[in-house]
């Protein structure tokens, strides 16, 4: 059997579509990838028929001279925070295991629409609460990257860690994440993939277990700024359903890709030169400037003041949104019900949640709940809020003497797996660039620079204006020409699993 | 100013009451999914998605209750916040699924405005009140417990779950159970005027959180409490009735009044604890991160208006300046939507058989609504039964019998007559007239032949009335209408024997 977990979105739905090869045998080659890889922990479960029969449709449709989709017989994973009709949906919790939901997410659904069959369900944070993938119930995930000359297993970042690392080990040729403070660019970062986190409101919430209302967004996870482009183009678009949702036509992003940056600004904050980033992060920044420069774009220095408040106004008001999404997890109407003989109402709820949620869920259950509380909610929550409006702020101001900005993904590479599960902070710390975005609902995404000395990979953030994707995508592929990474071979991660 | 008093015995006690009425808004689906809202549907057999909380569901506001909502912010005068915000209060039941309810602190869709309620001396309201009304937030509703379906465990019915209400909070301006009274028949009138509400007490369309304290006359207010869910203006009466007796009693007794939420007990008229005011929730209430805050258009704005029906106070003084109605059938006829329709409906008709115009004859066809046609329907009701159907009574056929009234043609008594047929029969009044001999006799002739006997028999009756004694000429339309079998038109009967009689 040929095997094509090479290839990458855009190189699938091509060849399937000019008859280079079919998408059975692309379903069959990654279904078995899949079945491979049982040791880097991706999917909490397989759903190799599903891939199947989308291929199948794929092939026909091609057989009928029909035109394929945008992700027209591309198998790819899907985060298990999405709604899938018939397949378990657990958002990595015990308190949904074994739930099977009787609707699909607006995003999978407009995703099987485009043509692309869904290879499992991937491991993540438990409800996306996480930077590590250390938090699931289903076990941690590990990357496919291991420390020059040692073979800890290595955090591939979280929450969409599943998602990191089936791209990353090329199990999957691209995945759906969710970012709801840095969730899609972090595990992007330490995995060497690219991953975008469109503008709040691109893609529907509907069917997408809540974490954070007000900043959840999905989007792709995949090799190239092409296939981001193109999946991007597949997952969003209105959703009368999500009354969040941004009522704006699609552009054709991979139709516009372009990577001559001429004409464009690129600002470079100055606050996000923080302590304890490292030497390699700052280096790849700067080689990034320099890439970005040589495709035509004038780089600037620009300030974003608030920057600092940006992480401790998000860990106020995800977790407040969270204590209050998660409330619906008592065990009265679906998943986990703990009900001990004789209990009351009061008992069920408190056993339920107790043996269904894990630490940090429950940790930021109780932050959130602390924060809303009567007498501290204008302390905590209105300030947050207040806060968050700065930020956003900056970012307007800085739109008047830039087009985009770049800055490191995240302060340092990944680590290795329980190194950090004694120190939420430091753990908290690892989304410190990428949260701003988050609070102003900005574009952002993360692009692979190169590896540090550790032979680890290392990403580099592109925030745009609201609704220009665009120039993210198009400043994305201008690093990606030039730094001529990829995790294929030679520079690819040894398989170990 | 209401002289209602509690006597103590240290002295006289006044009652401050404020009322949070409840309000089911009347669409055919709930206030953020689509499922419907009919009442008495089989248990959980509407239920959305959204409302039993699956994972990922999110709300969208549905715009007619919104619009609803706005149209009886308008209807009470209040200010419309064209920027309001829904918040999500935060607490944990087996009727709420989501774990909160999406209602509206901070920002509600409805602020300040105000309700009359009218002097009725008979109910002990002295004078006209204004009752002012705080604000309209919109909420949604929580489902149901059962707890009649298994010996261990409840069941839960979403049915109402997520169904839109709203919540009109008053200002503590009631005094008396009586103004408290007359405040939620006066707010349901508005409700059902406006169609935004059915009004239905019974089903749990509109129900009442009654807030009650009592002080000295003149001094601060007191602690109030709360009693919950009362589904009924007797009720409504009745909770403040007894709680400002109850809290002047443990007042008196050297007790204190707690802050606190208490529960109606129907069967025996009393109040008792629910919860204290240290089990209170903290609700947590924040900005609802799934919806965006509520901006409402001018044009929107201008469309609700411009929807809004004639309301009871403008009717009613229609009714007495315009039509010229006593104060007391202008009331009446306006208190609810079913009467005033009808009447409407029978005043145009009237207007259209008899040939004037609706002024001229309001007043006869409002006696004949509010009196006669009642008085007809309750004893046909009761000497007939169901062969009585009030649905024969239409508004053309009544016009009809009010204008062969109007004409002469019949009497008062031989319209009720008809009118009793009509109801048993459904035929045509002119008809009845004519073949059951129910017509007055407006032939002068006949009546001029029958008057010439009755005068020649009776001369010396004629001779003294002559004479100057007045008073006979009842006894001789007395024996004119006797000989005629009452059927003479009394006008005619009249008009010729004082041409007779000189």
């Amino acid at each position: 059997m040929a095997d094509f977990t090479s290839l990458g979105a855009k190189a699938i739905r091509d060849g399937v579509a000019s008859g280079d090869f079919t998408a059975r045998e692309v379903a069959e080659s990654f279904n078995a990838a899949v079945a491979a890889a049982a040791e880097l922990n991706a999917f909490i479960v397989t759903t190799p028929d599903h891939a199947l029969a989308a291929a199948d449709a794929a092939d026909q449709a091609r057989a009928d001279g029909k035109e394929l989709g945008a992700m027209g017989g591309v198998p790819i994973g899907m985060k298990d925070l999405f709604a899938t009709h018939g397949v378990q949906t657990t958002a990595a919790s015990h308190i949904l295991e074994g739930f099977t939901p009787q609707y699909e997410s607006t995003v999978s659904q407009n995703l099987w629409n485009a043509g692309a069959g869904m290879l499992g369900k991937l491991n993540l944070d438990q409800f996306a609460m996480g930077s590590s993938n250390e938090t699931s119930y289903f076990g941690n995930v590990a990357s496919p990257w291991q420390k020059a000359g040692t073979n800890a297993a290595m955090s591939p970042g979280g929450s969409s860690g599943g998602s990191a690392s089936a791209v990353a080990a090329r199990i999957a040729p691209a995945a759906t994440g969710t970012d709801t403070g840095g969730s899609i660019r972090q595990p992007a970062a330490f995995t060497g993939i690219c991953g975008v986190k469109p503008t709040y409101g691109r893609c529907s919430r509907w069917g997408v277990v809540a974490f954070a209302s007000s900043l959840d967004q999905a989007g792709p996870m995949a090799h190239s700024v092409e296939d981001c482009a193109i999946m991007l183009g597949a997952m969003a678009g209105f959703d009368a359903k999500d009354a969040t949702s941004l009522k704006m036509d699609v552009p054709n992003w991979e139709a516009a890709l372009s990577s001559d940056l001429k004409g464009k600004k690129v600002g470079i904050p100055r606050e996000y030169r923080m302590d304890g980033t490292d030497e390699a992060i700052l280096d790849s920044w700067e080689q990034g400037k320099n890439w970005l420069k040589d495709a035509g774009a004038e780089i600037v220095d620009i300030s974003l003041p608030h920057t600092k408040y940006a992480l401790p106004a998000y860990y106020i008001i995800a977790p407040a949104e969270a204590s209050s999404n998660l409330a619906r997890y008592d065990g009265v109407r679906y998943g986990l019900r703990d009900l001990p003989d004789g209990a009351g109402l009061q008992d069920m709820y408190a056993e339920t949640r107790a043996a269904g949620f894990g630490d940090e869920v429950k940790r930021r259950i109780l932050i959130g709940t602390y924060v809303l509380s009567a007498g501290f909610y204008d302390a905590y929550y209105t300030q947050a809020q207040k806060v968050r409006a700065l930020v956003s702020r900056d970012f307007d101001n800085a739109w008047s003497g830039c087009d985009l900005i770049l800055a490191p993904t995240t302060p340092t590479a990944s680590f290795p797996l329980g190194s950090l599960a004694d120190d939420p902070l430091t753990m908290y710390l690892n989304d410190v660039f990428a949260v701003p975005a988050s609070l102003a609902g900005l574009p952002a995404m993360s692009v692979p620079a190169g590896l540090n000395p550790d032979g680890l990979p290392l990403g580099l953030q592109l925030v745009g204006k609201a609704f220009d994707e665009q120039t993210v995508l198009n400043a994305g592929l201008a690093i990606q020409e030039r730094a001529g990474f990829s995790a294929l071979k030679p520079n690819g991660p040894e398989k170990w699993w | 100013m209401s002289d209602y008093r509690i006597q103590g015995q240290t002295g006289e006690w006044e009652v401050v009451i404020g009322l949070e009425v409840h309000a089911q808004i009347t669409t055919h689906s709930k206030l953020f999914s689509g499922a419907s809202t009919t009442f008495g549907a089989e248990p959980n057999s509407q239920v959305s998605l959204v409302d039993a909380a699956m994972p990922g569901m999110l709300p969208v506001p549905n715009g007619e209750c919104i619009r609803q909502a706005v149209r009886t912010g308008m209807a009470i005068e209040a200010e419309i916040n064209a920027w309001s915000r829904f918040d999500r209060k935060n607490y944990f039941y087996a009727d709420l699924p989501q774990g909160y309810q999406i209602s509206q602190l901070y920002h509600p869709l409805v602020g300040k405005g105000s309700l009359l309620i009218e002097a009725d001396d008979k109910s002990g309201i002295p004078e006209d009140k204004i009752i002012g009304i705080e604000r309209i937030h919109v909420e949604q509703d929580a489902g149901k417990l059962m707890h009649d379906q298994h010996p261990t465990m409840s069941y839960v019915d979403l049915n109402r779950s997520g169904v839109a209400l709203m919540e009109i909070v008053s200002d503590p301006d009631m005094k008396s159970p009586a103004e408290a009274g007359a405040y939620v028949r006066k707010l349901r009138a508005i409700l059902r005027y406006v169609g935004s509400c059915d009004g239905n007490m019974e089903e749990g369309s509109m129900r009442a959180d009654v807030n009650v304290s009592v002080r000295k006359v003149g001094e601060e207010l007191g602690t109030r409490t709360e009693t919950k869910n009362v589904n009924s203006v007797r009720f409504v009466m009745q909770v403040i009735e007894y709680e400002a007796n109850r809290q002047v009693d443990v007042l008196e007794s050297g007790g204190s009044i707690d802050q606190e939420t208490r529960l109606f007990d129907v069967a025996t008229g009393t109040t008792r604890t629910m919860r204290s005011k240290e089990d209170a929730h903290d609700y947590r209430y924040f900005p609802d991160p799934d919806l965006l805050p509520l901006v409402l258009e001018d044009d929107f704005l201008a469309e609700c208006r411009a929807s809004l029906p004639e309301l009871p106070d403008a009717k009613r003084r229609r009714y007495t300046d315009g039509l010229g109605l006593t104060p007391y059938n202008a009331r009446e006829l306006t208190a609810e939507v079913e009467t005033f329709a009808r009447f409407e409906a029978l005043l145009s008709a009237t207007a259209s058989a008899i040939g004037k115009s609706e002024t001229k004859v309001a007043t006869q066809t409002a006696n004949w609504a509010l009196s006669v046609a009642p008085g007809v329907i309750k004893s046909a009701k009761e000497n007939f039964g169901d062969e009585a159907d009030p649905a024969h009574a239409t508004a053309e056929r009544q016009a009809t019998i009010l204008a062969m009234q109007d004409k002469g043609e019949i009497s008062g008594s031989q319209a009720k007559e008809i009118f009793e047929l009509v109801l048993r029969t459904g035929r045509e009044p002119d008809e009845i007239a004519d073949t059951e001999g129910l017509k007055q006799v407006s032939d002068t002739g006949a009546i001029e032949a029958v008057i010439g006997e009755i005068l020649a028999n009776n001369d010396d009756k004629v001779e003294q009335y002559k004479g100057g004694k007045d008073k006979l000429f009842g006894f001789f339309v007395g024996q004119t209408m006797k000989a005629m079998q009452g059927k003479a038109n009394p006008a005619v009967v009249n008009q010729l024997l004082k041409d007779k009689l000189g």
